[in-house]
């Protein structure tokens, strides 16, 4: 399965929609996506990947991770498990 | 409603182990946060904590205690004789019948269930040691203490998370001041620093890699800590009669509910416990002069606190002093309030106000005096201790000079 297909679906969970509803161009806020059901979609991303993201909840804008939009995700995960596989 | 001192205290903590070892590093604004040292720390992303080293348990309890006493109750043990011995208290006939422990915890034995669930799931294991139960227990401690010193009055353990200590001395004092107990011995202990007990609190993401600046604009999470604060609450009638040295008065106390998140702190919660704290102790906001903070040292905590802080205290919140000591020792979680509570006894007593470490940059959202990086020497009437826990659960209490 792709890197965005995975990634929507587990962010889809959290936020209780379907997945078609999430958008590469959704944020995380307009899917009702708080700040604790962010750690938990982190969470399953890591096990989903076998990754570790670089995120700390206190400074996301300074987090090493952009999570502005769904799209960004994606690609800062496919860069996570590009530099694993490489 | 009776009068309430505090006539003993002790603690073992990151920064010394004892109430003068304590203070002289506030004072001095040192940081007792180190490199966490124990089993599979390579295994974790944060390897920082305010970790008590150079406490060599076998030293001092004989293999039997061993047994039984899981590292908070042995903290909890070096505590309370501190503070029991200082309070000069023989626990004998009626005084013994009416004096109880009340303490607070978050975790209780965290490395007893990490060593036996390593036991049994990891080494393959199928039996674990006979006191395994007794020695986890959230009321071991408790329990330890009310049997050392002949403390047959009503004892008992509060979880409420971070603010475990503050709603156990809540309970004490309000137990003292109504008259139900001529003494208590309260505060509280944590031992989270091992294994799990730091994975856990690393799924949350909000913990600090390298260091706890509370109020700092680039502060980065919390650190958590270990140790105890144990103190001796005494009416005040009967600590005079007998001539007692008094540290400290206890003049009130509030207790609120957020009602709202899990995790998230609220303002409104924060400053109704502020301005209940206040009322409870017939004081008005202008006589504060200093209060320390729960000032975790993460996002959330520290701007709501402030702001918390502002709305209860008007212009006023301009003229006090806030600090928070978990830049030196770490958050204590269930045992932070209690050796907080030092920080408030050196500031009414010794009119020295312990610093916020680790202070480097304002931020705006917390424009408060947080006596940045060194202690000032300023003689204060009445201070606070702030405690806001997850869960919303909130406990702040008033002292006052003696």
């Amino acid at each position: 399965m792709d890197v965005e297909t995975k990634v929507r679906e587990i962010i889809a969970e959290q936020a209780l929609l379907d997945v078609e509803e999430v958008q590469a161009d959704s944020t995380l806020e307009s899917l009702g996506v708080d700040s604790l059901g962010l750690v938990e979609c982190i969470f399953a991303i890591e096990e989903a990947f076998d990754i570790n993201i670089p995120f700390n909840a206190n400074n996301p804008e300074e987090s090493d991770f952009d999570i502005s939009s769904v799209k960004t995700i994606v690609q800062g995960i496919q860069r996570l498990v590009d530099e694993k596989t490489s | 409603m009776k009068r309430v001192v505090i006539t003993g205290a002790g603690t073992i903590n990151a920064l010394g182990q004892s109430v003068p070892e304590t203070l002289e590093a506030m004072r001095e604004g040192r940081c007792g946060i180190t490199d966490l040292e124990f089993r599979d720390v390579d295994r974790l992303s944060i390897k920082i904590g305010g970790q008590v080293k150079g406490f060599e348990p076998e030293a001092i309890f004989n293999r039997q205690q061993l047994t039984l006493y899981d590292r908070f109750t042995q903290f909890t043990l070096m505590a309370a004789q501190e503070a029991i011995t200082q309070s000069g208290l023989v626990f004998s006939g009626e005084l013994a019948a009416t004096t109880g422990v009340v303490l607070g915890t978050a975790g209780g034995g965290v490395s007893t269930w990490d060593d036996n669930y390593r036991s049994v799931y990891e080494d393959g294991k199928n039996r674990v040691h006979p006191f395994v139960v007794p020695k986890l227990m959230n009321n071991a401690a408790a329990s330890h203490v009310s049997m050392q010193y002949n403390l047959k009055g009503p004892s008992f353990t509060v979880s409420t998370a971070c603010a475990s200590s503050n709603h156990a001395m809540s309970q004490a004092f309000a137990m003292v001041r109504s008259g139900m107990s001529k003494a208590m011995v309260t505060g509280g202990s944590e031992s989270m620093l091992c294994f799990g007990g730091v994975k856990a609190w690393e799924g949350l993401r909000v913990m600090s890699r390298d260091a706890c600046r509370p109020f700092s604009a680039n502060r980065n999470g919390m650190v958590q800590g270990e140790g105890a604060g144990i103190f001796v609450f005494e009416e005040y009638e009967h600590a005079r009669a007998r001539g007692a040295d008094i540290m400290a008065e206890v003049v009130g106390f509030a207790m609120t509910s957020d009602a709202s998140d899990i995790v998230m702190p609220s303002k409104q919660g924060a400053a109704r416990a502020i301005s209940g704290a206040l009322t409870d102790a017939r004081i008005s906001r202008e006589k504060v002069g200093y209060i320390n903070a729960h000032g975790t040292g993460t996002a959330a905590n520290d701007k709501t606190e402030c702001a918390a802080v502002a709305d209860v205290f008007g212009t006023h919140a301009d003229a006090l002093m806030i600090s928070s000591t978990k830049s030196m020792h770490g958050h204590l979680i269930g045992g932070t309030g209690a050796v907080e509570l030092l920080a408030c006894i050196m500031a009414l007593r010794d009119g020295v106000i312990a610093p916020t470490i680790g202070y480097e940059e304002p931020d705006p959202e917390c424009a408060l005096d947080v006596v940045p990086n060194e202690a000032r020497e300023v003689k204060v009437e009445y201070v606070l201790s702030n405690a806001f826990a997850f869960g919303g659960l909130n406990a702040v209490l008033a002292l006052r000079r003696v």
